[in-house]
This record gives C-alpha cells, sequence and structure tokens, in this order.
C-alpha cells in the first residue's frame, strides 16, 4: 500500500522505486479483482445453477444444462403466493418507511433542536441490533398481545396474532426507518438552503418552496433510499422468518422447502430478482446523473 | 423556511410518526422481551410474568448451559471480522485511493451481494464448498491436500467463511467512507518530509501480525480435531511461521511510513466503526451455522431460533437474545464513549 508520489521516489534509490511503482500498479490492482471476484462468485454460482437439472431433489450438484426452470420458474406448490407475498410486502414496507424515515431525516438536517444528537444515535440503534433480537422482540410483543396483560386488553385480538401479512409488514417498516434516515441524510446534507431563501424572497409560500425547491433537489435521496429499502425488504429473512407465522415469504419459503428440496426454480427467482434489482439501480443512476446536471447543488 | 424554523416544534412534529413507529415495534418489545426474559411458562399454560416471578435462572442456567454456542458465535464472529477486515482494508484503500472513474462501479460491486438473497447466497457456498463441489474438486482430487473423506462443509471454516463472505460489506463500506476522508494533502506533506517504505519496522509488526491472524484461525477453527492432538502444536508452529513470513513480507514491502502514520491512524474510527457493524450481524446469525455447520458448529443464533420457533420456549429464548442485545447496546455505548458517535451514525453535520 504504497502511495505513489514524485517524492517517495525522488527519495529512495532505483529498486525500490521500481518495487513501489510495481506494488502500486499490479499488486494492489490484483487484490481488488481477486476481493471483488471473492463477492461475484455466489451470484454466478446462483446464475449458472439456475439452468442446472439437477439428478437428486437438491440442486447442489451441476448436472446438466436445461432452461426447464427458466420455462416454469413458479412451478412449485406456494412459491408462487411466497413470491407475491415478497413484492407486497416490500412495496408496502417501503412506501411507508421512505416517508417515516424521511421527514426524519429533514428534521434532523434542517432543525437545531434539543435531543438532536440523542435521535441520531436511537436512529443507528435499530440498524446496530442483529437481525435475531429484532425479529424475537416483535414476536414477544406480538405474541403478548394474545397472551399477557396490559397488551390483551388494549389491543383487539387478531391484529397481530396469529402473525400474518400486516405483522412481516410492522417488522418491514420498523428495520427500513433507520436505512432510510440514514440514506436521505447523507443526500440532505450537500443540499444548498440559499435556493429556499430565494424561493421565499420571490414570493414563494412555505408549500410551494418545499414541493417546487427542496422536494425536488431531495428527490435522489429519497429513490436511492427507497430502491434500498426495497432490496433489504424483499430480501429479508431472518426478522420475516420470526414474524411471518404460517404465510411464507419467498425467502421464508426456500428455508422451508430446503429441508427436504431445492429446486432450481430458487435460482431462477433469486437470479430474476437480481437482474431486476441490478437494472433498477442503473436506471435510478442514469435519471440521477441526468439530474444532477441541471440542479445546482453547492459543491461540499 | 423562515417562518418554519420559528416555530419550535416543527422538527418534533416531523419526527413523530417515524419515531413513535420505533418506539412501538423497536423499544416496547424489547423492553417485553426483557419481561419475558425474567418469567415463567409455555405459549400453552400460558406465563407468569415479573413482578409475579423474577426467574434469574434463565440467565444463569442458559449462560451455562450454551456456553458452547456463546463461544461459538464469539470466536467464529471475531475470526469473520478479522478476515472481514483482512480482504476489507485493502480493497477499501483501493477502491478510495485509486479507483478513479471505477469508484462508483466498484463501490456497486461490493453492494451487488445484497441484491441476491441472503439464503441464496449461503446456498451457493454450500455448491461451492460441498463434498462434489468444485473447491474439493481441486484441493482433494486433482492436488491431494486433503485426505479423501475430507469435507468442508460442516466444519468450522465453512461457517467462518460463510460469514466473511456474508459481512465483507458491512466491512468495506464504513472503511471506504473513512478511507476516503482522509486528506491527501497529509500523505503528501509526509512524503515531503522523507516517509519512505517501513522497512524494518513493517516487517516486525506484519510478522507479529501475521503470526498472530493465522495461529487465531487455525485454532478457532479447530483444525487441531482434523490432524489429532499430537501433531497440533507442530501445526500451530507451522501457523506461526507461514504468517510470520507472509506478514513479514507485507509489512516490509507493501507498507508505507506514510500510510501507517497518516492514512491508517486516520481511518482509524472507521475500522472500529465497520468491526462493530460486522461483528454484531455475524454473532447474531444463524443462516450460515445451519446451513453449512454441524451441530457441532451452532451459534448461540440457532439457539434462540430453535427456541423460540420451534419449542416454543420464550422465557429462556428472550434470555439469550438479551444476552446478545445487552453485549451489543456495551459494544457501542464503549464505541461512543472512546470515539464519539460521529462515524457511526453517518455525521451528525
Amino acid at each position: 500500500m504504497t502511495a505513489a508520489s514524485p517524492s517517495v521516489a525522488a527519495a529512495g534509490p532505483t529498486a525500490r522505486r521500481r518495487a513501489a511503482a510495481f506494488t502500486d500498479r499490479w499488486l494492489l490492482k490484483l487484490f481488488t479483482v481477486a476481493a471483488i471476484g471473492y463477492l461475484m462468485v455466489p451470484i454466478l454460482v446462483m446464475i449458472v445453477f439456475s439452468f442446472n437439472k439437477p439428478e437428486g431433489k437438491f440442486n447442489f450438484v451441476w448436472a446438466q444444462f436445461s432452461l426447464d426452470a427458466w420455462a416454469s420458474p413458479l412451478n412449485r406448490p406456494g412459491l408462487s403466493d411466497a413470491l407475491w407475498t415478497s413484492i407486497l410486502v416490500a412495496i408496502v414496507g417501503t412506501f411507508f418507511a421512505t416517508i417515516l424515515g424521511t421527514l426524519i431525516a429533514l428534521a434532523l438536517v434542517r432543525y437545531r433542536f434539543r435531543g438532536r444528537n440523542a435521535t441520531n444515535l436511537f436512529i443507528f440503534v435499530p440498524m446496530a441490533t442483529p437481525e435475531i433480537v429484532l425479529g424475537a422482540s416483535l414476536l414477544t410483543i406480538f405474541v403478548s398481545t394474545a397472551t399477557l396483560e396490559p397488551f390483551k386488553s388494549i389491543i383487539p385480538s387478531g391484529i397481530f396474532y396469529p402473525l400474518g401479512l400486516p405483522t412481516i409488514i410492522i417488522a418491514h417498516i420498523m428495520f427500513n426507518i433507520s436505512y432510510v434516515v440514514v440514506t436521505v441524510k447523507a443526500r440532505i446534507q450537500g443540499f444548498d438552503r440559499h435556493l429556499e431563501e430565494a424561493a421565499m424572497d420571490l414570493g414563494a409560500n412555505e408549500w410551494t418552496t418545499f414541493w417546487k425547491v427542496t422536494f425536488p433537489l431531495i428527490r435522489p435521496g429519497i429513490v436511492a433510499a427507497a430502491l434500498l429499502a426495497f432490496s433489504l425488504s424483499i430480501d429479508d429473512f431472518i426478522v420475516t422468518n420470526f414474524t411471518s407465522g404460517l404465510v411464507n415469504t419467498f425467502p421464508v419459503w426456500v428455508w422451508g422447502t430446503i429441508r427436504n428440496n431445492l429446486p432450481p426454480q430458487v435460482h431462477v427467482i433469486g437470479t430474476a430478482i437480481f437482474l431486476i434489482a441490478v437494472g433498477g439501480v442503473a436506471i435510478a443512476t442514469w435519471l440521477q446523473s441526468r439530474g444532477g446536471r441541471t440542479v445546482a447543488m453547492r459543491p461540499r | 423556511m423562515r417562518l418554519f424554523r420559528s416555530r419550535a416544534a416543527i422538527p418534533y412534529l416531523l419526527m413523530a410518526p417515524g419515531l413513535l413507529w420505533l418506539l412501538l415495534f423497536f423499544i416496547v418489545p424489547n423492553v417485553q422481551m426483557l419481561v419475558f426474559s425474567l418469567s415463567e411458562g409455555t405459549l400453552r399454560t400460558g406465563f407468569t410474568t415479573p413482578p409475579d416471578v423474577w426467574d434469574v435462572e434463565n440467565y444463569t442456567g442458559s449462560i451455562s448451559k450454551f456456553s458452547g454456542n456463546f463461544s461459538n458465535s464469539i470466536v467464529y464472529g471475531g475470526l469473520a471480522t478479522i478476515l472481514c477486515f483482512l480482504i476489507g482494508y485493502p480493497l477499501a484503500y483501493a477502491i478510495a485511493f485509486k479507483g478513479g472513474r471505477w469508484k462508483n462501479l466498484l463501490l456497486f460491486m461490493v453492494i451487488a451481494p445484497f441484491f441476491t438473497s441472503f439464503l441464496i447466497r449461503t446456498i451457493s457456498w454450500k455448491i461451492i464448498l460441498g463434498n462434489d463441489g468444485p473447491v474439493l474438486a481441486v484441493v482433494r482430487d486433482f492436488l491431494h491436500l486433503v485426505p479423501a473423506n475430507f469435507s468442508i462443509i460442516g466444519s468450522p471454516l465453512a461457517v467462518v467463511g460463510g460469514l466473511t463472505y456474508q459481512f465483507l460489506p458491512f466491512m468495506v463500506l464504513p472503511l471506504y467512507v473513512s478511507i476516503e476522508k482522509v486528506d491527501r494533502r497529509l500523505i503528501e506533506a509526509a512524503q515531503d518530509l522523507y516517509a519512505g517504505p517501513w522497512r524494518r519496522g513493517g516487517m516486525i509488526a506484519g510478522a507479529i501480525f501475521g503470526a498472530f491472524a493465522l495461529v487465531a484461525l487455525q485454532v478457532g477453527l479447530g483444525y487441531g480435531a482434523f490432524i489429532g492432538e499430537d501433531a497440533a502444536p507442530a501445526a500451530v508452529a507451522a501457523a506461526a511461521l507461514v504468517g510470520a513470513i507472509g506478514g513479514g513480507l507485507v509489512g516490509a514491502f507493501l507498507i508505507s511510513q506514510s500510510f501507517i502514520r497518516v492514512t491508517f491512524p486516520l481511518s482509524l474510527p472507521g475500522v472500529f466503526a465497520a468491526s462493530i457493524l460486522t461483528f454484531i450481524p455475524a454473532i447474531g446469525d444463524y443462516v450460515n451455522p445451519q446451513l453449512l455447520g454441524s451441530p457441532k458448529t451452532q451459534m448461540v443464533g440457532n439457539v434462540i431460533q430453535g427456541r423460540f420457533l420451534d419449542q416454543n420456549d420464550y422465557p429462556i429464548a428472550a434470555a439469550l437474545a438479551f444476552l446478545l442485545m445487552a453485549g451489543i447496546l456495551l459494544a457501542i455505548f464503549l464505541y461512543a464513549k472512546l470515539l464519539g458517535t460521529e462515524e457511526l451514525t453517518g455525521g451528525t453535520a
């Protein structure tokens, strides 16, 4: 990790300079390529094994190339329902988490108020909590609403227990809020407040200023946050496993099925979700880079 | 928004719905979990809760009963964090300092694994490391480095490998952010002041660190059990030697004084933040030990999930989950006391 700079080279003898140049040019590059490759390998394996026709019940060993699973990607009992549940949960959860999180982020960046630092730390704690604790604690509260006072008399039975779609969505909104706050906050921090003042000086009221100036400026941050929330939501397993009861999302369905079999359809749907997610991010990035040129952002 | 700013209530109103949600579905559940952890009973018989009982036995009993799972969690989580750091720091450094126009693409590739399900990524490792998989095909069948009955799946190695993979992005991203922030002019200043390669110091530090890392890895993975107790001391010595030589070479040739005196210290808060953010999800995981491990390699997460979801033994499970939570809160608290909250919470601006 020698930093290349003419001044180093000038200070040292030729051999050292060469070693430094070599290190700089190749070793770190090679390492980077290897590390990125390591990150990509399981994804490639997933894609490759979506084209496998396994010999047994488990798609663990390569047998032969086949498009069967791609031709009937939902042809497993319960898989289609689970996938739609996942998509529904991700859409509803993302929608609410994005709104709630963006409001918090606006408050944290735009205003100076008592308890601001405490709120920042408080927002961080759910992100730092292991998912198993998030899921387990939600399970205890949901069970409590059916079994324990005072919850039993306050909360009508049937809302939180038995577990199901509502509890999954509640959980997903909860764990996504913090991620939305952090993502949107990072965006708003580069934001030029003079633009709002200019709009107000030109006679716009607060409402108009917000929708015509503020919102368009922070929209890229909100889009990025929503994308992150959606991808966290659609792939979530651990929290969902604790809060889903008898309802399956796609990952929970996979967890249930893997005890008995693992059809290549799992890899097909995994691949499809991956490609859609990557496509979504690519489009969002493109839109943002287009928007970035027309929007005046003060350099940090 | 001048008018808005004059009204002190506005930020609180903006935050109210989100914070209320977190209060109801994060704070209250954790308090309730604490209550459960001191209770008695099952889902069928109903629960007796404090103040009627204070069943501290849930804690004392489960700590001793599941000490193996706790130590697995800490050892595997710790090793995975060390491995993530060894892979993640050079990667984050390369992206931050040498990324150039590839920077965004590289960062995107670091988070690309998040676009596939956590479960499917783990299943991919089961395929790769499996008895009929490509790794053993090379190491066992082609190179004959390991005996024919050798398998990776089921061993601590597979679990630590899986954890390392899953949580590497958690290490790289915070490291990237903090390395990126390092002022380049300081490095140039150091070089102008004759900061050169770090030969002798680098060799010694690298050797010590390398030896320590490899021995920790070997002991943590229980490699001694594979080769028999008699050969274990020799294997530890060999690991220390290999680690020392490797670390010494890296330290002597690749690490410059400007890196060790300027870049690394300035990125240190990021190193701690990234380590916490990697270690926490790693010790709480139960998917990797379940899919890649064996009954011997179960972590505390497996016990919690089994007690909660299969056996409905809520008090014990809640006690275990709460111990996990308490340890993590302690870690965050210590970090915040020592280094402030800036790096962890993404800045307060």
